[in-house]
């Protein structure tokens, strides 16, 4: 049954890469639902998110680099396996060190001394992964309050809740070396880590909201050039400023 | 007669002091640019219309925006009318600046780091730099891709925040708004002109 499953896994992984590799990435899937899903999103976002994000702000300061610090943690234990599976050996030497260390002796992870010794370990999902194998992103979209994706990138959303060890205690309940959790841990910790980064780029969406003639498009395209960045782990893309020399 | 001779002398050097004000080395020119900037944008005895004037003189003299405004245009530069294109430039211009000005007038003071240059072609060198915010965020990678076509006057074409290229924003969102209206370039023009209005 499990070897069925593996050799089904891999005839889907083949049929997304043949159907996306010609499919460019800022190609959209339905592109007015899309922009009615964010502007959905964006209502979200300012009722709801952004005030609280807002009154997140005000907390100490130690307070919120500790929050900040163990949902990051936590959020390690996704890059392990991803690791693994892209034979990233250096990156999994940092994730491996990173979570043990801030893990015992950054007390659960509210510290960060693992940083303080050079280790940096890189945020992988499936869908990185995914990437990093050659499959194609496939068309754009947004998904309610999740927000922007594309069909690799949201199959991978749906993936990662099998290869994370966190989801695998607390979604299904399972124990892991002793540890278990509940399904509202969680989206607790899921939930906390969308307010910690909201909080953080306040005043970047702000600026970004107030000079986009088009915010829709914006944030699509800072998406895309994020997961390319992300699956490459480069800071620079390839760029089209080589036409333009004169 | 005298009098005005040296007015006209003064406006000269002036002008041509801030013309060479910052280095024709790529990592130094950014450098001193950074340097600069920092120092007027903090200066608490400035008000937000002499920064805003400030960061408006900068961006025209250091920034290559008649080659941001061809390249966020994309392939369109290449088949609209010159009249079209020399319309879109001035309203891009004063796009661009109103942006500009809009994203830097409330600076809060940070301190930034050059960490290096990458010569990457004849024409271009990458300076890398960090900010590391007062306020405690997290540091800040930013890259300058600086046009040196002419090695006597460099000028910045992009910044790249966290590999987020500002240049290949504003492309895919005036893609967007072209693919939408038949890639007609005065809609682009129209929304650009009501953007300056509000």
């Amino acid at each position: 049954m499990k070897f069925l499953s593996i050799k089904l896994l891999i005839v889907v992984f083949a049929l997304i890469n043949i159907s996306f590799s010609s499919i460019k990435a800022n190609e959209e899937c339905f592109e007015k639902t899309s922009r009615a899903i964010f502007k959905f999103n964006m209502a979200i976002d300012d009722a709801i998110l952004e005030p609280i994000a807002k009154g997140y702000n005000k907390l100490p300061e130690p307070i919120k680099n500790g929050t900040s610090n163990f949902t990051s943690n936590l959020a390690i234990l996704m890059s392990i396996p991803n690791n693994l599976l892209q034979a990233n050996f250096n990156q999994l030497g940092h994730s491996v060190g990173s979570f043990a260390i801030n893990s015992t002796i950054g007390i659960l992870g509210f510290f960060n001394p693992a940083e303080k010794i050079g280790l940096k370990p890189h945020k992988e999902d499936v869908g990185q992964t995914l990437g990093s194998y050659g499959i194609g992103s496939g068309c754009y979209f947004v998904l309610p309050i999740l927000g922007p994706t594309n069909v690799r990138d949201s199959f991978g959303l749906l993936a990662d809740t099998f290869v994370d060890p966190f989801a695998h205690i607390t979604i299904r309940e399972k124990e892991l070396l002793g540890a278990s959790g509940t399904s509202l841990d969680y989206y607790t910790v899921k939930t906390t880590s969308a307010i910690d980064f909201r909080g953080d780029n306040i005043v970047n969406f702000e600026s970004l909201e107030k000079n986009s003639i088009d915010l829709y498009s914006s944030v699509k395209s800072i998406y895309l050039q994020n997961r390319e960045n992300q699956i490459n782990n480069s800071n620079l893309s390839e760029d089209d400023w080589g036409k333009l020399d004169n | 007669m005298k009098y005005f001779k040296l007015f006209i002398f003064l406006i000269l050097i002036t002008y041509q002091t801030s013309l060479t004000a910052y280095s024709s080395d790529p990592k130094e020119f950014v450098a001193e640019l950074i340097n600069d900037a920092i120092e007027k944008l903090s200066d608490k005895d400035l008000n937000k219309e002499q920064k805003a004037e400030f960061i408006s003189k900068v961006a025209l003299d250091n920034v290559d925006i008649k080659a941001l405004g061809l390249y966020t245009l994309g392939e369109l530069r290449k088949s609209s009318k010159k009249e079209e294109i020399s319309k879109y430039q001035k309203v891009f211009e004063l796009y661009f600046l109103k942006s500009l000005t809009s994203r830097l007038s409330d600076y809060s003071s940070s301190k930034f780091d050059i960490v290096s240059a990458e010569k990457k072609s004849s024409n271009y060198t990458i300076v890398s730099s960090k900010v590391l915010p007062d306020d405690g965020n997290p540091e800040i990678k930013i890259d300058w891709r600086v046009y040196t076509k002419n090695p006597d006057k460099p000028l910045i074409r992009d910044l790249i925040v966290e590999g987020l290229s500002l240049a290949r924003t504003q492309k895919e969102e005036f893609a967007s708004i072209l693919s939408s209206n038949n890639n007609d370039i005065n809609i682009l023009i129209e929304k650009l002109e009501e953007f300056l209005n509000n």
